[in-house]
């Protein structure tokens, strides 16, 4: 029987650790690597230039991969469910292969193309290489809820397997034989499109800071690697401002996009610990980039609602303001604090900013100053943002905005003092301001507090050439502070003066996890365990919105199951 | 009917939790959903549940009906059901209908007032607002209004906090949940719809009005219709009170417990009217330290003999503090002893500072820093271990420790430390202990699990 395979493309944009890839191959006599672009879609306002630049490049980057291998890349215009049917039919298609989706989108999405393969007599193969971990796995330890807390997260992490090993890359040999013609037209038909294609206006576009493509990430591992191996401290990194700036050596949109395998640069990261180190147990803070995605993932599969507050079950409600005034001169770089504004000018002029930037920003926009709503800078993020993956994205915004996962919300960042702590001197804001250049550190964050003759000497005047602060800072965290105390204390129903017990004790870290034996049993409970006698001690019930967590334990859209005989993480 | 209109309304009305409201709950049809219950079919198939219901020595065919269930036990059901819920029960029948309409169920109000273009939350109806002013007004015992930042909303509550005039009200609060917004309603309208409440419910026992205009006239006429029954007053961030204004109500309200208020009327005065011997102990008072521009506000100093007086007089009292302060205006505090008990920091805060805590605030239980310089703060944090007995929760921001300085704190605090909320990148690492190391040592001296607080190194 003939076997014609496509292998479609999504995130995964690389041939190194592609298992859904290798299964196109494994016998086939044709296969097609096509990815499914909307041109639409590509071109609207919630795509930042910066990320479908970076899009695109990765593609190009695979097209060139696949030119090496005598094979290219068909990248076709429109929607899946349009599309298929008609690729299905002209290329006499037996076989279907993609990576699998473990965001809520996406599984809908992947359940229908599966059931449109199975009407066309197509067999499906899906396997999991975008996370570390099987996240369902996970989610059953833990009494079939996703973990709330990432210490809890990494208890159960602990007690898996460590992850699969990267496959190899796809070879020469292995394209060969299963060779595909190519059309005489295939650039014209299938080429990857430019950015004026899609309609941005790419006049004034500066250079990438961050190039896209498989190549251009594994030549950054290498770099990442040398630069540990150099060091060889394998601690978190003192930030300073250097910190701040986009580094050669960054990894996160490679991975949001999957031109890097997250298992490759696992594996890659444990072998240089353990030849470094020579200690046979890497510690797990090790991987702290990789856990957290795997983190946000695992808490996002089931739950379709994770990027909004309504409706989500994990989410605090807090009755956030509407502004939309405000909200454009966060997202625009003019608060009248240069910290906040340089941050964001970085953001929208690059693409990335460092996880510590993205406290500040996201902390000032939402319970530390504005008190907007963290569903709208999470929008802007998305935007703008090159590793902005929906999981991560809505779920860092939850958390730093204390809207989920029992965070402490005493500590807000302040939008003076705390970049000042990374980079006294302020040379991250002159580089992104140009216009403050030549404020005295001392008032380089805060320049409307220097005299007249001094912001008349360094050529800037506050209110004509740079905004005034936009909002008094002392004035609105005092006033966030209660705010946030208001909604906690509903939640915790805690009565009492302590600032600090007005977060809900966290149940699930005093809850055993599921023990693998038990497994089968507590896997039927629709409930989450029955607290220990150490939780019954606490004083405070489990709040209501976080019972209703166990609803979200159900997942809505079921995984594309083995049952059809497509999705195997076995392998 | 007027059932049927009731619903519509109430249905529209978001509850006071909004978070556990579905929309689809709200949109169900009375017709379709309630009304059947009356039906006779299913009147047989839920005789067991009515039977519940009933005492069980009466289960005869007249009682099987749900519109003839005794006015008290409908009573008793719906005290435990929400607002909407209630509203759609009584549109089932007549009886559940005039249930529905019992002084009791009327006690406890919250008027919601936002305005869609800035609020997520939706409001109360205003027929229903109408309706309460005009049949259960006198009911009214605990109301509390929550507005959101738009000056409309404060101003509707205002007009509503005028129309209660036929009142006994026992507890009041006006509650902004975003931006303070009765800051921006005229002074006179706000005070004349607050004396309203003043003068008509001569028995208020509790007043929260933080962020408003409130002033010294209106408080009089406050203390001259309540001053025997008032036993809270919070108002934090009232800036049209002066210290005479307060002390006036602390002189003539000897019941006061509990007391909220900016640090710019506190007094030598004030504490001492608080601890007179006529006075109740105090439970609680909350003082908030805030500095808007740096250098602006020169911070008197309290004397240690009216702070002593106080702790003579209320011996539990919790006095809690917190400070909105730039670094060098901290000078005035903490040089003597002070009974505080909970101490909270929202701006950066210095190293010496930090030091006279340990030095001089023996009561303290809870400190919580948001910031401080860079310079490890060991030293200071054991000497609060060691002098701070009584504390039992802490909580650091952007502020350094080395491991070893915190270790060792922790160990001399021991398991009474019950809140230990400590940011990750706080800790130093150092020759004795990393941070791996740090959260079995601290599990150990705490008797439970502990980890730092982390952030997404995303």
């Amino acid at each position: 029987m003939v076997v014609n395979s496509v292998h479609w493309f999504r995130k995964g944009l690389r041939l190194h650790d592609n298992p859904a890839l290798q299964e196109a191959l494994n016998g086939a006599d044709t296969v097609r690597c096509v990815y499914i672009l909307d041109p639409w879609f590509a071109g609207s306002a919630n795509v930042g230039i910066n990320r479908c630049r970076f899009l695109l490049e990765s593609l190009e980057d695979l097209d060139t991969s696949l030119r090496k291998l005598n094979s290219r890349l068909f990248v076709v215009r429109g929607q899946p469910a349009d599309v298929f049917p008609r690729l299905f039919k002209e290329w006499n298609v037996t076989r279907l292969t993609f990576e699998y989706d473990s965001e809520p989108y996406g599984k809908e999405r992947d359940a229908m193309i599966i059931k449109m393969a199975k009407e066309f007599g197509i067999e499906t193969v899906v396997r999991n290489s975008h996370t570390l971990y099987n996240l369902d796995k996970i989610i059953e330890l833990n009494n079939n809820s996703p973990p709330l807390t990432f210490k809890r997260f990494q208890a159960i992490v602990n007690r898996l397997e460590l992850p699969k090993k990267p496959l190899p890359t796809v070879t020469r040999q292995q394209m060969d034989s299963c060779w595909t013609d190519v059309l005489v037209n295939h650039d014209e038909r299938f080429g990857v499109p430019s950015l004026e294609e899609l309609g941005f206006k790419t006049q004034r576009l500066s250079p990438a800071v961050w190039k896209g493509g498989e190549m251009e990430a594994l030549d950054r591992l290498k770099k990442h690697l040398d630069r540990k191996a150099w060091v060889a401290n394998f601690e978190r990194p003192q930030i300073n401002v250097c910190s701040l700036i986009a580094s050669p050596t960054g990894l996160s949109p490679y991975l949001r996009f999957g031109c890097l395998s997250s298992r490759l640069f696992y594996y890659e990261l444990r072998d240089l610990y353990l030849k470094v180190r020579k200690h046979p147990n890497p510690p797990l803070s090790l991987f702290g980039q990789l856990l957290w995605r795997e983190f946000f993932y695992t808490a996002a599969t089931n739950n379709q609602n994770f990027d909004r507050m309504e409706g989500n079950p994990i989410c605090v409600q807090i009755p956030w303001d509407h502004d939309p005034e405000s909200l454009a001169k966060w997202a625009e770089g003019r608060t009248g604090f240069p910290w906040i504004d340089a941050i964001m000018t970085q953001l929208r002029q690059e693409g990335w900013i460092h996880p510590l930037a993205r406290h500040a920003v996201a902390c000032f926009l939402t319970r530390g100053d504005l008190w907007l709503s963290w569903e709208s800078g999470m929008r802007v993020f998305e935007e703008l943002l090159l590793d902005a993956d929906w999981s991560i994205n809505a779920g860092s915004w939850m958390w730093l905005s204390c809207s989920g996962f029992f965070q402490q919300f005493f500590h807000c960042y302040c939008p003076v003092g705390f970049g000042r702590r990374t980079d006294p001197s302020g040379e991250y804001i002159r580089r992104y301001i140009p216009k403050l250049k030549n404020y005295p550190n001392r008032y380089i964050y805060e320049p409307w507090n220097a005299p007249e003759t001094v912001q008349k000497a360094a050529d800037c005047v506050v209110g004509k050439d740079y905004p005034k602060p936009m909002i008094n800072h002392a004035e609105s965290s005092r006033l966030n502070i209660e705010r946030m105390k208001q909604v906690y204390q509903q939640l915790s129903r805690y009565k009492g003066l302590s600032l600090l017990a007005t977060v809900p004790t966290i149940q699930e870290e005093v809850e055993p996890p599921a023990m693998e034996d038990s497994g089968a049993h507590s896997s039927n409970d629709v409930c989450p365990a029955q607290p220990s006698r150490k939780a019954l001690l606490r004083k405070r019930e489990r709040p209501a919105e976080m019972q209703r967590a166990a609803a979200c334990t159900q997942p809505k859209v079921q995984r594309i199951s083995s049952a059809e005989g497509s999705a195997d993480d076995q392998q | 009917m007027a059932a049927a209109t009731t619903v519509n309304y109430y249905t529209n009305y978001s509850g006071s939790r909004p978070c556990r409201m579905k929309r689809g709950r709200l949109n169900i049809k009375p017709d379709s959903e309630v009304l059947p219950i009356c039906d006779g079919a299913v009147k047989r198939r839920r005789s067991a549940a009515v039977g519940f219901l009933c005492s069980q020595s009466q289960q005869h065919d007249s009682v099987e009906d749900w519109g003839n269930l005794p006015h008290h036990v409908v009573l008793h059901i719906f005290q435990y059901l929400s607002l909407v819920d209630r509203a759609r029960a009584s549109s089932v029948c007549r009886p559940w209908n005039d249930v529905f309409h019992i002084p009791d169920l009327w006690r406890r109000f919250e008027f919601e007032l936002n305005q869609p273009a800035t609020s997520y939350l939706k409001s109360t109806h205003p027929d229903l607002i109408q309706q309460i002013i005009k049949r259960h007004a006198q009911h009214l015992q605990y109301v509390s209004f929550k507005v959101d930042s738009c000056t409309e909303s404060a101003e509707a509550a205002c007009d509503i906090l005028s129309q209660l005039v036929n009142c006994t009200i026992k507890t009041l609060g006006l509650i902004s949940t975003a931006r303070p917004s009765f800051m921006n309603v005229s002074q006179s309208h706000f005070v004349s719809a607050l004396t309203v409440v003043f003068v008509n419910s001569k028995s208020l026992s509790s007043i929260k009005i933080d962020d408003t205009p409130v002033d010294d006239p209106s408080l009089k006429v406050l203390v001259a219709n309540n001053s025997d029954t008032l036993k809270l007053l919070k108002m934090s961030s009232c800036p049209h009170v002066s210290p005479a204004g307060i002390l006036c109500v602390a002189d003539q309200c000897h019941g006061l417990r509990e007391l909220a208020l900016n640090y710019h009327l506190l007094s030598d005065e004030l504490l001492l009217a608080l601890s007179s011997e006529k006075h109740v102990h105090l439970e609680h008072l909350r003082i908030d330290v805030v500095s808007e521009n740096p250098g602006q506000t020169q911070f008197h100093t309290i004397k240690k003999s009216s702070w002593d007086a106080v702790v003579h007089h209320s011996p539990k009292v919790n006095i809690v503090m917190y400070f909105f302060l730039y670094e060098e205006e901290f000078d005035p505090f903490f040089c003597e002893q002070t009974p505080v008990t909970h101490l909270y920091f929202g701006r950066a805060v210095s190293k010496e500072m930090l030091g006279r805590i340990g030095l001089n605030c023996p009561r303290l239980v809870e400190l919580v820093v948001c910031a401080n310089g860079l310079e490890p703060l060991d030293e200071e944090l054991i000497r609060i271990a060691e002098r701070c007995k009584n504390l039992t929760a802490i909580g650091l921001g952007e502020c350094e420790v080395t491991c070893s300085g915190f270790i060792e704190f922790v160990k001399m605090c021991g398991s009474r430390l019950t809140q230990l909320s400590i940011m990750e990148e706080v800790l130093v690492p150092d020759n004795s202990y990393s941070l791996e190391q740090i959260h079995n040592e601290v599990s150990k001296y705490l008797g439970r699990m502990w980890f730092p607080d982390m952030m997404p190194t995303w």
